[in-house]
């Protein structure tokens, strides 16, 4: 096995729950690229009254992970209301998975992104959301720590690799205590950019790597 | 398992696997020429005898056979102790996108410690760009190190042209022929070559063992502090029982064995073009190893794929970057052109003697369900 995964990532991988797509979504999101290696669209079908989620589908570009991810959180939100499924965490998943490589997490983050991207837009859509809101270093900081350090699965912030943060008209300078060439390095700095350019005030995002 | 991984590690030969049991249980003192006991001097000899063996198969003198631990280490030496021996003579070392990566974190060390180094591309195929190679050379280039064949996609280099570029200047060649040797066939001689890396298990020797040629004359500095085991150059006790097996690899490697693997490659790639749609080679079926064949699934993650062959029963390896440890995709795919879809599409199969036609029919079997599943369920088809 070329990666430890459990015997439960496996059968959801092989097999995996609510594959495909709902023509009349309520709401339908596309989260990642094939550039970054793993993609997934999740359809969610809305009761308008209850605000329950009575069916969900997805389509998945990706690695074993993020396959059996996707197909545990799609087991998980089904019957949910959209507030519940908000808190479903990718941990939650990885949980239900009975864990995931470290080195993996960055994949089935995906899932979970996809989910809380497609509850977002819902509310939005259906003028649920407050205004928006300028971008803030707490916001830019919450934001990273979604980002993770594939080696150890720990996100940027908490693992310290974050050490300043300055937004300033629009301009978000971020310096990481890493070197360039570290291994990680790329892979880092693309997951940043991704987080922070569609908020909707940031112009420019300036990532400095600084040992 | 049918293992499709041998550009990786090869099953060694039984006959490989005897010699260096029974070797082991009786010559187990450390070679010793001079002032040793009478084991020792015969295991000298034995050690003597299977350099020389394995020079003359390369038409080289003994005396520039270094063992080391591996093709790694092999790569290591010969640049860094090249460089770190004649950077009085220049600081500039020339070398390609597509190397193996003991390559590529030599090098990378160099720069660190004030070497510059110069990084040629190669093109679609996985060809190094002479034009690129001839304007990167400089007055104080001193070493230019490049693989015979590409680890990844099987291409062989034009070396002929490579050492006549590198040895009109009267700069040092180093070549990494880890993946190649003996697979393709090359004149030391003839090339001019002043370095060469050989490592026995990928040609069913046995692992823990690295050969690097040093041309006579060919100035580097150790690496390894201790003894002055292997001309001085790497100290620390040789592996012995895997020099014996190393030097049974080179007298059981037959060239029908290229006739072979070149014929079930064309096989298993005809079918996979015929019988799974969205199929692209990656490299090159001319000048490219026999038993190394790299090919892209359109559509679908190449870790989703090898893992599904391995529960299938077989093993085979993907640039995918959900497969590295690192998270990058195959950066020799990329530096091929290809597009990171490509590469996280990628499979490589790597064939050895053991593989039959069987389980080729087999593989291609379970490749057409495990691709129809996953691109049943990838969003990038649309609905297709």
């Amino acid at each position: 096995m070329p990666i430890p995964y459990t015997k439960l990532v496996i059968e959801h991988f092989k097999n995996p729950h609510n594959v495909g797509e709902i023509p009349d979504a309520d709401v339908k999101v596309t989260e990642g690229s094939p550039a970054c290696g793993d993609m997934i669209t999740l359809y969610l079908k809305i009761d308008p009254e209850t605000k329950k989620i009575v069916d969900v589908k997805f389509k998945s570009y990706g690695c074993a992970s993020n396959i059996a991810t996707a197909s545990i959180i799609t087991d998980l939100v089904k019957g949910k209301t959209v507030e519940e499924a908000k808190n479903i965490t990718w941990k939650d998943a990885a949980e239900a998975l009975g864990g995931l490589p470290p080195v993996k997490v960055h994949c089935s983050v995906l899932a979970a992104d996809a989910l809380h991207s497609a509850v977002e837009l819902y509310l939005e859509k259906n003028g649920l959301v407050r205004e928006k809101e300028p971008t803030t270093v707490d916001k830019v900081y919450e934001r990273l720590s979604h980002v993770m350090n594939p080696e150890t699965g720990i996100d940027i912030v908490k693992s310290r690799i974050v050490k300043s943060v300055i937004v300033n008209s629009g301009v978000v300078e971020i310096v990481l205590g890493i070197g360039e060439n570290s291994q990680f390095a790329d892979n880092i700095k693309e997951e940043i950019l991704e987080r922070l350019q569609y908020l909707w005030d940031v112009k420019e995002i300036k990532v400095i790597f600084k040992e | 398992m049918i293992y499709f991984d041998n550009a990786s590690s090869t099953k060694p030969d039984p006959e490989v696997v005897k010699e260096m049991s029974d070797f082991a249980l009786e010559f187990y003192a450390i070679p010793s020429s001079i002032f040793s006991h009478s084991l020792g001097q015969a295991v000298q000899d034995k050690i003597q005898e299977a350099r020389d063996y394995i020079a003359n198969k390369l038409g080289v003198s003994g005396n520039e056979i270094v063992f080391t631990s591996s093709g790694t280490e092999s790569n290591n030496l010969a640049i860094k102790g090249f460089a770190y021996a004649n950077k009085n003579k220049g600081k500039h070392i020339v070398t390609s996108k597509i190397e193996h990566i003991s390559v590529t974190e030599s090098v990378k060390r160099l720069e660190r410690e004030g070497f510059e180094v110069t990084y040629v591309g190669v093109d679609k195929q996985g060809f190094i760009n002479l034009n690129e190679l001839k304007d990167s050379l400089r007055d104080d280039t001193i070493l230019v190190t490049v693989q015979l064949a590409n680890h990844e996609v099987g291409t062989i280099q034009n070396l002929k042209e490579i050492s006549k570029l590198v040895k009109e200047k009267g700069i040092a060649l180093h070549i990494d022929g880890a993946v190649a040797i003996p697979y393709t066939k090359l004149n030391l001689k003839e090339t001019g070559i002043d370095l060469l890396t050989i490592s026995p298990h990928k040609f069913y020797g046995p692992k823990g063992i690295g050969i690097l040629y040093v041309k006579s004359g060919t100035k580097i500095e150790k690496l390894l502090d201790g003894g002055f085991n292997e001309f001085n150059l790497r100290a620390g006790h040789e592996n012995t029982p895997a020099i014996i097996g190393a030097k049974k690899a080179f007298e059981l490697w037959d060239d029908s064995f290229v006739t072979h693997l070149r014929e079930i490659k064309i096989y298993l790639y005809e079918r996979l073009l015929k019988e799974i749609p969205d199929v692209e080679l990656n490299g090159t079926l001319d000048n490219s190893l026999p038993h190394i064949l790299n090919v892209t699934f359109k559509y679908i993650e190449g870790e989703s794929i090898a893992l599904r062959l391995d529960f299938e029963g077989v093993g085979v390896t993907t640039g995918s970057a959900c497969y590295s440890r690192n998270l990058q995709a195959s950066h020799v795919l990329l530096a091929m052109g290809k597009s990171h879809e490509d590469s996280h599409g990628s499979i490589r199969f790597s064939l050895s003697k053991y593989n039959t036609k069987e389980e080729i029919d087999y593989t291609i079997e379970k490749l057409k369900e495990i691709v129809d599943d996953l691109r049943r369920i990838s969003p990038l088809l649309g609905g297709k």
